[in-house]
């Protein structure tokens, strides 16, 4: 009876971050969490109100937080230079005190990798069934440290211990070059920037139907997309309008698009949710979630199919499929996860999760709600990242980026990221509390990258405000440009139908449809 | 209609071939679409006039005798085989893997995938061999995720290949109809034209022998509405081979249906490389009393009570539509011109089938020609039974088809 009351109360001890309290605590294996299942105890049904629901996830994010900084996986990241045996040893050690009730929990253990990752090796998955760590020796930038709601002292893995062994002579501290860094900065200017125009010219009255903000999550576009060569394809959501820019369509394009205009890329046949890009490799933008999956897997397919079969030989081409939490328990999810590892195709799945599908949160819709653990079910690594930081989210895309283009198989990584917007712009976006949103805006990847650049000597202020105003003027011409360009005429209606229009058929004259003159006309009924 | 000319004679016959009656206004030759094979292959397929009475299942030279009461079933062509014939025979299932088989060798883009389509070699043995002559690959056996993997066809399309998806039975394809209506469909237009998508998507369906509701659906009137796709039912090994190669060839999403009781259909078909129009209809047997629009099984009923028919003194004009999106109105509107009156004939339902849009169309096209209103036999709005006698009767059957033609032409 005890034994059974335990199942139902151990959960109460994991809901606090004890470990945090206890300052001798090692560096503990945390990865996976333990913690999934522990803030919805087998009876309580209701969803909390949205006050508790922030607070359950922002504890929920803070433990994966946390132990990010203190998991390293190589004995010389950490402060504390411990021999591999003895900290095997405590882990285990420290795994079951956690788990002293652990015989009763629902939950299975986490996977067991016991050796640590070395740094000198690249990417490797010791089993198909372990799960990576990737970012885990994430180097993280000082001011997250502040934003973590948990204080911990003196946890923080020095960065600059991990970084060395990793970086050139010339800057041994830093992750990134100077160049590197003013290119992300402007993607990602260009993306906030272009996001708020949009903003105000929907409201302006220039464009219409459902138009989707990008805005906060510019760190994992362009921390990805800055990775790819110009033959590697994106395949995107409704939320595409920042990822066609990072891969390279002109904002000129994408505005007129928007407007509705001829000139767009889409020649107006799209619009906001349907870019396109034949030239970019932007293989869309889909209006219905989870409908993209399939397409990027059959781009990833054409890859290996082209170095197999086709005898390409350099072809080594990657696919990147980017879509949301809500999309993670939709089936066409899962049976993609399933093809691209049985045939190793070179994909990376990239769940932008930012907590919420519209007004659903994450947590109430799965089960459960870590995401990167779908990944190993598969055969597959997979990582969760801090999404709201840029050069994190570029160091896990460069592994596994390559890790595709190698032949290696596909990889799924959680990027927690959030959005300062509504799901579109006809969410009134009531349900979020402030107080949540007010965190994530502390945490915008854009000013934390400024800080970065400044404060490590890569950029002055008055570089950075240069970019600004540069990036202000390309969306000002964009602007100017889509107004300017001329709507699409009747004659274009019927076109882009069929790319062979005979389909149209053959009309009651014997002609076939397409040569009726009307047809150029777009009057033509067929 | 189409007919393969092998020679000058066959141009003799063309002009010369005596005919029952002719409108006069008709001899004018209007522009006709030749339509060649691409790429040099060596037989033209041209299509020839409506009023031109050539038997359309061409059998070698046989092609440009008229026939005036030909039935086009199977146990004429089993009558006229012989060695010496050229040609070669073969059932429908192996004159559509002819069909696939001959485009792989062509095109290295051309892949096939679908469930047990590889080691298995299709469950209707379409792709029996391939998997060991072309690799696991080209011909790949998917996990069961219809929908996942007709959207990895349609991505695969428009990245470069010119991927076939078979569902194991057309019915599976409501699975994929996320991907084949929104994808498949629409991403040519939304993507203002960069992308094409030059898949092929087909599989059996139709009223097999007491398969039970679930696998004996007809999916063509689920599919018509969705723009941007074609549709085309085979219904002889001739045509089966012919539209499998157009539709591969095709830079349209194409939709190919087969049904489960066709497949062992013997014919006569010819050696050499040919295709079929896939937007036009083809004339099975010319006449004069009514004009009877057909495809798929439904085609050998009608014949079936043709020659009941022919016995009782109608000559009926069968046509199978067999490009049931997009209609070939052509074809069938200089029928109905000829011969007023209109019987309409097809497994579909009957609530939104493909012989309603055909009504419409008809309708909507040639309501001055007409003498009566159209009379369209589908399947009854019901549920495909399992008992052999209830599934007969939600079917067209010959006795229906005579009924519904003497009722036409009183």
């Amino acid at each position: 009876m005890a034994l059974s009351m335990c199942r139902y109360v151990w959960w109460l001890s994991l809901s606090f971050p004890l470990h945090q309290f206890l300052p001798t605590l090692p560096a503990r294996r945390l990865f996976p969490r333990p913690f999934p299942r522990c803030f919805r105890p087998p009876f309580f049904f209701l969803s909390p109100p949205s006050s508790l629901l922030y607070l359950s996830q922002s504890i929920f994010h803070s433990l994966l937080h946390l132990p990010f900084s203190l998991l390293s996986s190589s004995p010389a990241n950490t402060p504390h230079q411990k021999p591999k045996g003895s900290r095997k040893v405590e882990r285990d050690r420290t795994m079951s005190s956690a788990f002293s009730a652990g015989k009763f929990t629902t939950q299975p253990f986490p996977l067991n990798t016991s050796s640590p990752r070395s740094h000198d090796k690249p990417f490797n998955i010791p089993s198909a069934t372990s799960p990576f760590f990737g970012s885990s020796r994430k180097l993280r930038l000082n001011s997250s440290s502040k934003l973590n709601l948990h204080r911990r002292s003196g946890t923080v893995v020095a960065v600059s211990d991990v970084v060395k062994e990793k970086k050139s002579k010339f800057a041994p501290n830093l992750l990134i070059t100077k160049e590197e860094g003013l290119v992300l900065y402007e993607d990602m200017v260009l993306g906030r920037a272009f996001e708020d125009m949009c903003a105000q010219m929907y409201y302006r009255g220039k464009m219409f139907g459902f138009v989707h903000l990008y805005n906060g999550q510019e760190a994992v576009s362009t921390g990805f997309i800055k990775h790819l060569k110009k033959e590697d394809s994106v395949v995107s959501t409704y939320r595409d309008h920042v990822h066609a820019l990072s891969k390279g369509v002109p904002a000129r394009a994408v505005m007129s698009e928007l407007f509705g205009k001829t000139t767009g890329c889409c020649r107006g046949q799209g619009g906001s949710m349907h870019m396109f890009s034949s030239e970019h490799n932007l293989l869309g933008g889909f209006a219905f979630i989870g409908e993209g999956i399939p397409v990027a897997t059959g781009a990833a397919f054409t890859s290996k199919y082209k170095r197999e079969v086709l005898k390409e030989a350099d072809c080594d081409h990657v696919t990147l499929a980017f879509f949301g939490d809500g999309t993670c328990n939709n089936g066409q999810f899962f049976e993609c996860l399933n093809m691209a590892a049985l045939w190793k195709l070179p994909i990376v799945f990239v769940v932008e999760n930012n907590l919420w599908a519209i007004g659903m949160s994450h947590l109430r819709a799965t089960s459960d709600p870590q995401i990167y653990k779908k990944g190993p079910a598969f055969g597959m690594p997979g990582i969760h990242v801090d999404g709201m930081d840029v050069l994190k989210v570029r160091e896990v895309a460069k592994e596994a980026i390559g890790r595709a283009r190698r032949g290696e198989g596909p990889t799924l990584v959680e990027c927690e990221t959030y959005r300062f917007r509504g799901h579109s712009l006809a969410d009134p976006d009531e349900l979020r509390d402030p107080a949540e949103k007010a965190h994530y805006a502390a945490r915008d990847p854009i000013t934390a990258l400024k800080k970065y650049l400044i404060e490590n000597s890569l950029a002055s202020e008055a570089e950075l405000k240069a970019i600004d105003k540069k990036i202000d003027e390309v969306v000002e011409d964009s602007v100017e440009f889509a107004d300017e360009s001329p709507l699409p005429s009747r004659s274009q209606l019927l076109e882009n139908v069929f790319a062979d229009p005979k389909g149209f058929g053959i009309g009651p004259d014997g002609q076939y449809r397409c040569e009726d003159p009307k047809f150029t006309e777009g009057t033509a009924h067929v | 209609m189409a007919a393969i000319f092998q020679g000058v004679g066959a141009a003799a016959a063309l002009s010369s071939s005596p005919s029952n009656s002719f409108d006069s206004k008709k001899l004018l030759f209007s522009p006709r679409r030749s339509f060649s094979v691409k790429k040099g292959a060596s037989v033209v397929v041209v299509r020839s006039d409506g009023n031109v009475n050539l038997d359309l299942n061409p059998r070698g030279r046989r092609a440009q005798q008229l026939i005036a009461n030909a039935v086009a079933t199977k146990a004429d062509s089993s009558a006229t085989s012989s060695s010496s014939k050229p040609g070669h025979e073969l059932l429908l299932f192996e004159a559509l893997r002819e069909g696939l088989e001959e485009e792989m060798e062509r095109d290295p883009s051309v892949c096939v995938m679908g469930e047990d389509v590889g080691h298995y070699g299709g469950s209707y043995k379409v792709t029996k061999g391939l998997a060991t002559k072309f690799g696991d690959l080209r011909v790949l056996d998917t996990p069961i995720a219809e929908n996942s993997f007709t959207g990895m066809g349609i991505g695969a399309a428009m990245t470069g290949l010119r991927p076939v998806v078979e569902g194991m039975n057309m019915g599976f394809l409501l699975l994929a109809f996320n991907q084949i209506s929104n994808n498949c469909g629409m991403l040519h237009y939304t993507s203002g034209g960069q992308f094409t998508i030059p898949i092929v998507i087909r599989g059996p369906g139709g009223v097999g022998r007491q398969l039970g509701a679930e696998h004996s659906q007809r999916l063509e009137s689920y599919f018509q509405s969705i723009p941007g796709i074609q549709m085309v039912a085979c219904s002889t090994p001739y045509n089966a081979k012919g539209l499998m190669k157009a539709a591969i060839r095709s830079e349209n999403p194409v939709i190919l249906f087969e049904h489960v009781l066709l497949y062992n259909l013997k014919e006569r078909i010819p050696d050499e490389d040919y295709i079929c129009n896939l937007e036009e209809a083809e004339m099975v047997r010319p006449g004069e009393h009514v004009t009877i629009l057909t495809y798929s099984r439904m085609r050998y009923h009608v014949m079936q009570a043709a020659k009941t028919l022919v016995n009782k003194g109608y000559d009926p004009e069968v046509i199978d539509i067999r490009s049931l999106k997009p209609f070939d109105l052509y074809t069938i509107g200089n029928s109905v011109k000829k011969t007023h009156r209109v019987l309409i004939v097809e497994e579909c339902m009957r609530t939104g089938g493909i012989g309603a849009s055909l009504t419409a169309a008809i309708n909507e096209n040639f309501l001055d020609y007409l003498d009566a209103p159209i009379m369209c036999l589908s399947s009854q709005d019901v549920p495909t039974p399992y008992a052999g006698t209830l599934e007969e009767w939600t079917v067209v059957q010959p006795a229906q088809i005579v009924t519904a033609v003497e009722q036409l032409c009183h």
